[in-house]
């Protein structure tokens, strides 16, 4: 029997998840935080982050219980029992929404533009919902 | 009695649904703001000037769970611009003549 070669120790890939989208009036938010979590089991190197209408995705205090959709605000925490750490809010949009980094309902990284760009540019996939 | 009832349900920041509707509803028309449209009703936000700018010539109204479920309860909204439930949507459906869903 041949000898099963032991798949680990490959390459670690930069995976960026990029949230664009307002959590309920789409499905585009919820299917990327499912994707995202799925990827974390696989040991890649992940971030994720939240620009334009997906810095709303965070919002403190959804109750969704007047429009009968599930409430996935509260899944955000899991990220970080996946190990997922590098979350990124880009400023320029909480700025635009006036929101700020108390509105949000995990502890993210909020990044400047300039500085965003940097991180993205080093990713080998980046994955945009 | 208000002609035509306006429904925004789609995002100031990645449609352009408010903005053409401002420019071409009747003056005295209403304009209720529903599901991703409440973003709009950001009293902060860079775009409410928009909408505060034109208050005399519209009636601002926001679906309130749409508000809830975004989490946007315990932000600033714009001042003057009414909550209302479903039966108070139902309600403006039929106090209007013509229900305009600006999609």
């Amino acid at each position: 029997m041949e000898e099963w070669e032991e798949p680990g120790a490959e390459v670690v890939k930069r995976f960026m998840y990029v949230n664009r989208r307002a959590p309920y009036g789409t499905i585009y938010a919820l299917e990327c935080l499912e994707v995202v979590l799925v990827a974390a089991a696989y040991d890649q190197d992940v971030s994720v982050v939240f620009l334009d209408d997906g810095v709303c995705q965070l919002k403190k205090n959804q109750d969704t219980t007047g429009i009968g959709m599930k409430n996935f605000s509260k899944t955000f925490g899991a990220l970080d029992e996946y190990e997922v750490e590098k979350i990124y809010v880009e400023k320029e949009s909480l700025d635009a929404r006036g929101l700020t980094v108390d509105d949000l309902v995990i502890p993210v990284e909020v990044l400047a533009a300039d500085d965003l760009r940097e991180i993205m540019a080093q990713q080998d996939v980046v994955i945009s919902s | 009695m208000n002609s035509m009832l306006h429904l925004i349900n789609k995002s100031p920041f990645e449609r352009t649904a408010l903005d053409s509707c401002l420019r071409l509803a009747q003056a005295g028309s209403s304009i209720l703001l529903l599901e991703d449209g409440v973003y709009a009703a950001l009293g902060n936000a860079s775009h409410a000037g928009k909408i505060i700018e034109r208050m005399e010539d519209f009636t601002f109204y926001a679906l309130g769970p749409d508000i809830a479920a975004r989490g946007l309860g315990d932000a600033p909204l714009i001042e003057g611009l009414t909550i209302v439930d479903y039966e108070g949507f139902v309600d403006l459906v039929a106090e209007h003549e013509v229900t305009q869903s600006w999609l």
